[in-house]
């Protein structure tokens, strides 16, 4: 018999502690998918998808009501458009993304990853055209993904691609500017992009993968939360045994479904995602574990180590749990997802600057910032340098979803509802950077990505 | 195969009669039980073998919860696997 101490326990933390599945997401590779006949390109890749992932949600369904654990998001994420469809123009791309958004809806998927394109040295004309498209492709679609990796430790920094996605981000926020701009909320700039992650809007799949693949993202803030308050006023090792403990468990959990849902899908399993993936829900907030760690509010100082050693902690416990363990792993600092982080923003106590110092020690970047509508494109073009130069020097993944809020500024809110949440305008630096993002070219590659 | 119950509520007359007969209606032979008070909670737990199931797993787990909602108690039944996987290593 099973300890009725654990038992308790497990079910504690499913009843009060947020404890779920955050994503179970299928990566599909669409390589087998490339014709030169865009009709046929587009049926093709409908096909697959829709075959591939025919029982996803189903599945998922079963493995929720079997194990008594709620898996939030059932996604997909695909080979990077721009590769597959090579030789579209931006008005093929943005046909292309509907027809991904048809696939998702008749799927019952709620968001599908994957309208990418790769331009870390240089953008091949595939790549060109798709980037082209990301605004009209995310206006008129729901739940289409895309990002754009735009620098490599090994590649260095194409600052072109830069300029060009602060421009892209603010026609984004222009053609979605009737629903606070939400069309950012659903577009990643990335550094050192991961080939398996499971978590939006990032999610691709990548060309070293599989045909087919089962990722996993695990959850869990409110219980780390929980497990930090009941272990009381104790030093910071006993701290880190108590956040390691939980994360094991957790992971324990990801490690269980991934391998269920790849034997019952016949899929194989790929990674478990160690992130904390916070929600707007009360008690699902990565904030409050660093409030209860010692912070009175998060942002204030102290943050980063907190976070810091939070991550390691997360990872420490998480990879003893797991086969395999990759995507994104770290804690997330989405601003609008998390309601902790939220509060913090409004007070003013967590600013644009302390989250980017706090992303050089968590996974993953700048994420669900809203920032002014009338933000000047190089301006956001300075904000990705600055993040993207941060995980390339320190070989991690970072990235970037900011929403310029069309027609809002500070002392305003944007909403963008479900798991999206909602958030203060923060606000930016008014000196401009253009002069700089101008130059154009790219930042060599720092000298410690010359391993070999 | 295996599944854990566990039934959290407020302590009322014929609880434990009650999830005792669904269990046998569908077939669950119950192989350990256990009861505490937690705070002001009932909480039970039965370890149930499903070799005998007469319904699928989701049908036995979805009728149970809805059971202990007309009792006004929380019954979910979880396959032991859940726990194995956290507890032990």
């Amino acid at each position: 018999m099973i300890n009725t101490r654990d038992i308790l326990e497990t079910v504690k933390m499913i009843r009060e502690e947020n404890l779920d599945i955050r994503t179970v997401t299928m990566g599909i590779s669409l390589f087998d998918c490339i014709s030169d006949d865009a009709e046929r390109l587009e049926k093709k890749i409908y096909d697959k998808i829709t075959t591939t992932a025919k029982n996803l949600v189903s599945v998922c369904e079963e493995l929720e009501r079997t194990y008594g654990i709620p898996i939030v998001n059932k996604r997909i994420s695909v080979t990077p458009i721009s590769l597959v469809g090579a030789g579209l123009s931006p008005e093929g791309f943005v046909k292309l993304a509907k027809v991904l958004d048809r696939a998702a809806r008749e799927l019952g998927v709620n968001f599908i990853g994957g309208f990418s394109a790769l331009v870390q040295k240089g953008a091949v004309r595939g790549a060109d055209n798709l980037i082209s498209a990301i605004p009209a492709a995310l206006a008129e679609t729901e739940r289409v993904c895309s990002s754009v990796n735009v620098a490599s430790t090994k590649a260095g920094i194409n600052m072109d691609a830069v300029k060009r996605m602060g421009e892209i981000v603010k026609e984004c926020a222009y053609l979605t500017r009737d629903r606070d701009s939400i069309g950012c909320a659903k577009l990643v700039v990335f550094a050192n992009i991961p080939e398996d992650n499971p978590f939006m809007a990032g999610a691709l799949h990548g060309i070293g993968e599989p045909d087919s693949v089962i990722n996993v993202g695990v959850s869990g803030p409110g219980v780390v939360a929980a497990a930090i308050r009941e272990a009381g006023d104790c030093d910071f090792s006993t701290l880190a045994e108590t956040i390691k403990r939980i994360a094991f468990k957790i992971t324990r959990v990801g490690q269980l479904i991934a391998a269920e849902a790849s034997k019952r899908l016949g899929t194989p399993y790929g990674i478990v995602d160690l992130s904390l993936a916070p929600t707007p829900a009360a008690g699902d907030s990565v904030a409050e574990i660093l409030e209860n760690m010692g912070l009175k509010t998060c942002g204030t100082h102290g943050t980063t180590a907190a976070l810091a050693m939070l991550n390691d902690a997360v990872k420490k416990g998480g990879v003893m749990a797991s086969n395999h363990v990759g995507g994104l792993s770290g804690a997330f600092i989405p601003v609008s997802e998390d309601r902790g982080m939220i509060d913090a923003a409004a007070k003013g106590v967590l600013t644009l600057d302390k989250l980017e110092a706090m992303t050089a020690v968590c996974s993953v970047g700048l994420d669900m910032i809203a920032i002014p509508g009338d933000t000047d494109a190089t301006t956001i073009s300075g904000i990705i340098a600055d993040e993207i130069s941060i995980g390339v020097v320190n070989t991690k993944t970072t990235a970037v979803r900011v929403i310029p809020v069309w027609g809002k500024g500070v002392g305003e809110s944007a909403e963008f509802g479900g798991l999206l949440g909602y958030a203060p305008i923060m606000p930016v630096k008014g000196e401009s950077c253009a002069d700089f993002i101008n130059r154009g070219g790219r930042i060599p590659a720092p000298i410690h990505s010359l391993k070999n | 195969m295996r599944a854990v119950v566990t039934v959290i509520g407020r302590d009322k007359v014929g609880i434990i009669a009650m999830t005792s007969a669904e269990c046998a209606k569908y077939g669950a032979n119950i192989e350990d039980i256990s009861q505490t008070v937690l705070d002001e909670y009932f909480v039970m737990i039965m370890m149930v073998s499903l070799e005998g199931l007469n319904v699928s797993f989701s049908e036995f787990s979805e009728n149970m919860k809805k059971a202990g909602e007309e009792a006004g108690v929380d019954i979910r039944v979880m396959h032991e696997d859940i726990f194995n996987s956290m507890h032990r290593i």
